[in-house]
């Protein structure tokens, strides 16, 4: 159904308009300063987080009580915590942990989004009454209480902290969705496949969501600065990853007891937390200003 | 259709709306409260408790019926106010709640006012000086507003001003030997001290509040301001505007008493929005600064597993969060007479 079988020799011609429209799209993004902050920040990150074992001056997990609360040295260039675990290799191993939570709740919330969102859209009636009620109960509904109460009931840990993000984080995909597969749901291809005897089924899934990905995948950005501070806050409650995991929220909630006398254990995950997430913040700034169609057409 | 009839479907609609969404909350904290526990009576009676208690504890519970009937029996006890006894307090939940609800309200109402305050003028500035050097700076202030962990945030004010400054009091809401002088009669301190004339208690606990409440009004500035930012561009790229400039209005003329008058309406939600944000980003800074309110109230009965006072909890802040929400659509719907015609 794509313009590949029109053209004589299509694939090249494709090819050849997707990579011309990539490099001024890079080229226009590369003009956005704080955007490519944002984006050296994010690299940075997975590059932590993929080179970890090698970055890390030590071993993250094993106590050392000679150098118990350690202050900042060329040992320890951030300092110890209060086991003299050293802080600066914890810091390298969580960022593995704040991609884990960031991944599991993307991959999750914002396929569930899109489906309801585009069903919604396209199908219409009651169907999407329902859907939009319920939609509207979640987005109405305090999205932190919410999760604290979500893994209080269920235990803490990871995974459940990263089920209780996505319960409260695919509202708004799904409403993305669904404003999107109304204006689609009537046009004239869509409307020349239902013709063609195309089932619901397949409009949805080949006409409908890929109109809605650029807006999902902006929203997406901007969400993931969110989740990055949700999961922390969980973290710091005593509720996302357990010790003796070194994920930044719970190390700044070790560190709170010493503040005053060791004020690095729990300051410098902190401003890791910080960092990461206006990183994905300032990349989803830009990318909103390139992406969203809305603001592109005025251009 | 007549006029009056039609209001009245309106807001029957409306009500009919609120009842829907607040009966989905409950049905998320019942969910969460019955449903996803493994066995909610193991976690009251405790691993060690004998076969007579346990089945006691399962009847009275209700456990035995099926679950819809247990969900209406809920919604019931809600309705009357009852929302269960906290094990660690021995009160019933309720009690606890609206002890604890005036201190958040309080700190909660002084950070919407300090964000309002500040964060206005600045979306403004950054929309009239829009892509200059002042749009820039301001911008980049609300994105660190957005990225920062709260927490980190207060523990670090903690660190720098009460520790190596001296300049304000620390957790808490007032010196310890200032605590239960005052009689409580709002639950709000500054007002109960001010009405008490301990003028003493009432600057001791202004101390004690200025940096949460900086916190959080910087919290809900981040919002509000990137808000009335893009809603003023909007405003000022009208025709309106350049007419009142070509009669020969001032400049501030044209600002505020054109353009910002116009984006006052939208404001108004995204007021009401950010305040039910406030109560929410208050669980986080109520632990930090160990103020006594719902938050550290929900913060402290989690490790007591006191699963009632935390859903109680959950499901006032909801409360509030939910009618803040219908009540920005209702005051949407006054102030905008676009709104009240263009609707079906």
């Amino acid at each position: 159904m794509s313009t590949t079988e029109i053209a004589a020799d299509p694939r090249h011609a494709v090819r050849a308009a997707r990579w011309a429209e990539f490099k001024l799209f890079a080229r226009r993004f590369m003009r956005n300063p704080l955007g490519v902050a944002g984006l050296v920040i994010v690299l940075l990150l997975l590059f932590a987080a993929a080179f970890a074992p090698w970055l890390a001056t030590h071993d993250p997990y094993l106590p050392n009580l000679t150098s118990r609360l350690a202050a900042p040295s060329a040992e320890y260039w951030f300092g110890a915590d209060e086991l003299g675990r050293d802080i600066y290799s914890r810091l390298i191993y969580g960022s593995r942990l704040t991609l884990l939570i960031v991944a599991l709740v993307i991959v999750t919330s914002a396929p569930v989004g899109l489906i309801i969102g585009a069903v919604s859209g396209t199908v219409g009636g009651w169907v999407d009454a329902v859907f939009m009620r319920i939609t509207d109960i979640f987005l109405a509904v305090p999205k932190l209480l919410l999760a604290l109460a979500f893994v209080a009931a269920l235990g803490p840990g990871i995974v459940n902290a990263a089920l209780a993000i996505t319960l409260t984080a695919w509202p708004p995909y799904a409403r993305l969705a669904r404003a999107e597969a109304l204006v689609v749901r009537n046009s004239d291809y869509v409307n020349a496949a239902r013709l063609a005897g195309a089932s619901e089924f397949r409009i949805i899934v080949f006409h409908v969501i890929p109109m809605c990905l650029s807006s999902v995948i902006v929203r997406m950005t901007f969400d993931m600065a969110g989740i990055i501070l949700t999961a922390a806050g969980l973290g710091f409650i005593g509720l996302g990853a357990q010790p003796p995991l070194p994920e930044w929220g719970a190390m700044i909630s070790t560190g709170r007891k010493f503040i005053f006398d060791q004020w690095w254990i729990a300051t410098i995950p902190g401003a890791a937390i910080f960092i990461v997430s206006l990183g994905f913040n300032l990349l989803g700034d830009a990318l909103r200003d390139l992406l969203d169609p809305h603001l592109r057409q005025r251009k | 259709m007549n006029r009056s009839l039609r209001l009245f479907i309106d807001i029957a609609s409306w009500l009919l709306s609120v009842a829907i969404t607040l009966v989905g909350l409950a049905a998320l904290t019942f969910f969460i409260g019955r449903v996803l526990p493994i066995d909610p009576v193991l976690s009251i009676v405790g691993e060690k408790a004998t076969p007579e208690v346990y089945q006691k504890v399962y009847l009275e519970l209700g456990l035995d019926k099926p679950l819809w009937q247990q969900f209406i029996e809920y919604l019931g006890k809600l309705l009357r106010g009852d929302f269960g006894t906290s094990f660690s307090t021995s009160r019933p939940v309720l009690t606890d709640l609206v002890n604890f609800f005036p201190a958040t309200l309080e700190l909660a109402t002084i950070g919407l006012v300090i964000g309002v305050v500040l964060g206005v003028p600045m979306g403004v500035a950054s929309a009239y000086w829009h892509e200059k050097w002042p749009d820039h700076v301001l911008r980049v202030i609300g994105l660190v507003g957005y990225s920062v962990p709260i927490f980190w945030l207060g523990l670090v004010g903690l660190f720098v001003f009460y520790y190596l400054l001296d300049w304000v009091s620390g957790p808490g809401q007032l010196d310890v030997f200032y605590v239960g002088v005052v009689d409580r009669v709002t639950g709000s301190i500054l007002i109960d001290s001010a009405l008490a004339g301990e003028w003493e208690i009432f600057a001791n606990a202004v101390s004690h509040m200025i940096l949460p409440a900086l916190l959080l009004g910087y919290y809900s500035l981040a919002y509000i301001s990137r808000m009335t930012r893009s809603v003023m561009l909007d405003q000022l790229s009208r025709e309106f505007v350049l007419t009142a400039r070509l009669k020969g209005a001032s400049e501030f003329r044209v600002v505020a008493g054109h353009a910002l008058r116009n984006a006052a309406i939208p404001l108004v939600t995204v007021i009401a929005l950010s305040y039910g944000g406030l109560l929410e980003g208050s669980v986080l800074v109520e632990t930090i600064f160990s103020w006594p309110g719902i938050g550290n109230y929900i913060y402290s009965s989690l490790f007591a597993a006191d699963m009632n006072a935390v859903l109680g909890g959950t499901l006032l802040v909801g409360i509030v969060f939910v009618l803040l929400n219908m009540l920005s659509d209702v005051l949407y719907r006054v102030l905008d007479p676009r709104s009240r015609e263009l609707r079906r």
